[in-house]
């Protein structure tokens, strides 16, 4: 695909990473372009909510480099990497609201923990930014009595709080219904374009993300195995890509957990005497 | 019996790393406490939840507990012949003992056990990676003032009991069981010394609020993000709380009381 | 709940406790006897100390005016030897006499100073040469038995 702006906000360059024994990514090459929205996608624990979670700097890598804006993110400080978050905004799982605040309030926690303005300019962005999400209305109510999709477009407008240079967003369509969801896939696109950021969406829900996105990555067993604009991928011949598309349960991806063979499984017992 | 000897052996090493991961986040704790002082109303909100709401259930176990210290001190001291001094032994066992630990248990189980609960969830529900990735760390934001909102309610708390306690047995003593007012007041005033009970109780309580407080936050921040973690964190909090509390206790009587009669 | 009813309860649950502590202070405990932050220390030795205890009152006209800080056994004198620390306010004369006395019949024992009348008073470090050691019940039990069968005797 032809980027517009050449210059990559987010760069990933074979990047390993393991918990204990268990390795996660086994050399990943990623890149993300500003302005753009990116969607990783990938069956269940391949490793793409760790993928998010090296470029938001929570863990680090065991080798390889993520950068971002030119900084290698291994060898920044404490503090810097703080700068670098208030830039960035992550809307995760469930939303992780703060359950012991408003609506109005957890919106309003970036602004008032990084910033000094007036109680009435930091009213006015976040009644701005929850009526760019569509529940200006909504303000007086405490999380517990949001719906799940309310609670995700909340998290939303909190995550762009501060008007960041890159949105992370966790499964942002899981455990929601198609007019959430479709909701939720409208917001992410047009928050991204009116806020000139870049996005970085990992989901395993293809058809949503196939409608918003640039460009998309697919990830297998710690491993970039496809890649491509919504287009090539909708055309693309590869068998991964295919069964995913087509949520065939059968395929590259194995229906089975890797497993000994199944007489040793079920009749190990009598095999060995 | 290796097995026995192996589990006595990872218990014991899982204990150690414990120790040494709570002793690192309480290094953390204090570094960024600092923070959390420039912005004093999140502290005082914790008070609010932590030392205010506990004041009622202290106030009134303090009475009760006086209370059963002035019908049983008055019928042990009765056989010596001296029920005057009712007033003595029921404020030296409240404020040397009874205040500071059965407040500091009463806190454990009431706030302690809240604030595990609390961080817990917020661990669980990934309320503290969201705060972590907007930049704000979470135990400057939510570990220190709870933290702190624990050793500043603790002494407050213990006196209370204390002062409770005092006229729990009073009301015993010399309301209906009828010692005599001035001998009641004036033995006890003359046996309780200001700086050796009175400031060693203030002491225990101040070392009880950091055991408890420390105690609550770790296990909440260190807890798994599960319901079940959550709930074993409340448990390890309430346990750990009332063992601290006890041997604690009887370290710092050892230091403080072995000169005196 | 709003900032100002949060301060508001918290201040009411901080006057609540700090009354406690002064409670406690003033009432329950003895924070208006001797101040004992300026003292100076002097010492006495006894034949025998009896029940003495370390942080027993010393009293004078039955004023408490300070407190034992430490009792050690001198191999030299094979005596006790007290050390105590008085409140700077209170001075005594040099010849004062210091002697183990009990309150009540079994109460506990202090040290009683009776003032003497020498014009230079006691320092930090003195010695208070003139004592009286604490009465022991056995002996008086058996003085009193003996001088009973001496008078018989005769």
């Amino acid at each position: 695909m032809a980027p517009e702006n050449p210059d990559p906000l987010v760069r990933l360059e074979g990047v390993r990473f393991a918990y204990g024994e268990n390795e996660i990514l086994k050399g990943v090459d990623l890149t993300v372009r500003r302005g753009q929205v990116i969607a990783i996608m990938g069956g269940s624990g391949c490793g793409k909510t760790t993928l998010l979670r090296l470029i938001g700097g929570q863990i680090m890598v065991d080798a390889g480099r993520v950068e971002l804006a030119g900084r290698n993110l291994a060898e920044i400080s404490r503090a810097e990497l703080y700068d670098m978050r208030r830039r960035m905004g992550m809307l995760f799982q469930f939303g992780a609201l703060f359950t012991d605040m408003s609506v109005f309030d957890n919106v309003a926690f970036p602004l008032r923990e990084h910033t000094d303005l007036s109680p009435e300019l930091v009213r006015d962005l976040v009644l701005m930014k929850l009526n760019a999400v569509g529940l200006r209305g909504a303000e007086r109510l405490m999380p517990a009595e949001l719906s799940g999709g309310m609670a995700r477009r909340v998290a939303l407008a909190r995550a762009v709080a501060l008007d960041p240079m890159l949105i992370m967003y966790d499964e942002p369509f899981a455990g929601l219904d198609p007019i959430s969801l479709g909701v939720i896939g409208q917001l992410i696109r047009r928050l991204n374009d009116a806020l000139g950021a870049t996005s970085i969406m990992v989901t395993h829900d293809v058809h949503e993300s196939l409608e918003i996105v640039d460009y998309i990555y697919f990830v297998s067993e710690g491993r970039i195995v496809a890649q491509g604009t919504p287009d090539q991928i909708r055309e693309s011949q590869d068998p991964f890509v295919h069964q995913f598309v087509c949520a065939e349960a059968d395929g590259p991806v194995p229906f089975h957990y890797p497993a000994g063979s199944l007489d040793e499984h079920f009749f190990g017992k009598e095999l060995r005497t | 019996m290796t097995e026995l000897l192996r589990n006595i052996g990872s218990m014991a090493i899982n204990g150690v790393w414990r120790l040494g991961l709570a002793a690192r986040f309480f290094a953390l704790l204090l570094r960024y406490s600092g923070q959390a002082f420039l912005r004093f109303h999140l502290t005082i909100r914790e008070i609010y939840y932590g030392g205010f709401l506990s004041l009622l259930i202290i106030a009134v176990s303090g009475l009760f507990v006086g209370m059963v210290l002035g019908l049983q001190g008055y019928e042990t001291l009765q056989r010596f012949g001296s029920g005057d001094a009712l007033g003595v032994l029921v404020a030296l066992s409240l404020v040397r003992e009874l205040g500071p630990v059965v407040a500091g248990l009463l806190f454990a189980s009431r706030a302690g056990s809240a604030i595990t609960a609390e961080i817990g969830l917020m661990k669980a529900t990934e309320q503290l990676k969201a705060m972590d990735m907007m930049a704000v760390n979470p135990i400057a934001r939510v570990v220190a003032p709870r933290f702190w909102a624990g050793v500043l309610s603790m002494p407050l708390l213990a006196a209370i009991f204390s002062a409770m306690g005092v006229l729990g047995g009073w009301l015993i003593g010399v309301v209906m069981i009828g010692v005599d007012e001035g001998a009641f007041w004036s033995q006890m005033q003359s046996a309780v010394d200001f700086r050796y009970d009175i400031m060693n109780g203030v002491i225990k309580s101040v070392v009880f609020g950091v055991a408890v407080s420390l105690i609550a936050v770790f296990e909440g921040y260190d807890c798994s993000p599960t319901a079940e973690g959550v709930s074993r964190a409340i448990t390890r909090t309430v346990v750990g709380s009332a063992l601290a509390i006890l041997a604690l206790d009887f370290v710092l009587t050892s230091f403080m009381f072995r000169g005196q009669s | 709940m709003s900032r100002t009813t949060l301060d508001l309860w918290v201040g009411v649950f901080v006057v609540i406790g700090i009354a406690a502590l002064f409670f406690l202070a003033l009432r329950v405990g003895n924070f208006a006897g001797v101040d004992l932050s300026e003292t100076y220390t002097v010492k006495a030795r006894f034949d025998n100390i009896g029940g003495l205890k370390v942080r027993a009152p010393v009293k004078s006209a039955g004023v408490v005016v300070g407190r034992v800080d430490s009792i050690v056994f001198d191999t030299h004198t094979y005596r006790a030897e007290v050390e105590f620390t008085i409140a700077t306010r209170y001075e005594f004369p040099r010849d004062t006499i210091a002697s183990i006395l009990t309150s009540g019949l079994l109460g506990e024992q202090y040290i009683g100073l009776d003032a003497g009348v020498d014009f230079d008073m006691l320092g930090d470090g003195d010695l208070v040469q003139m004592t009286q050691s604490a009465v022991v019940l056995e002996k008086l039990i058996g003085q009193f038995m003996f001088d009973r069968a001496g008078a018989a005797n005769d």
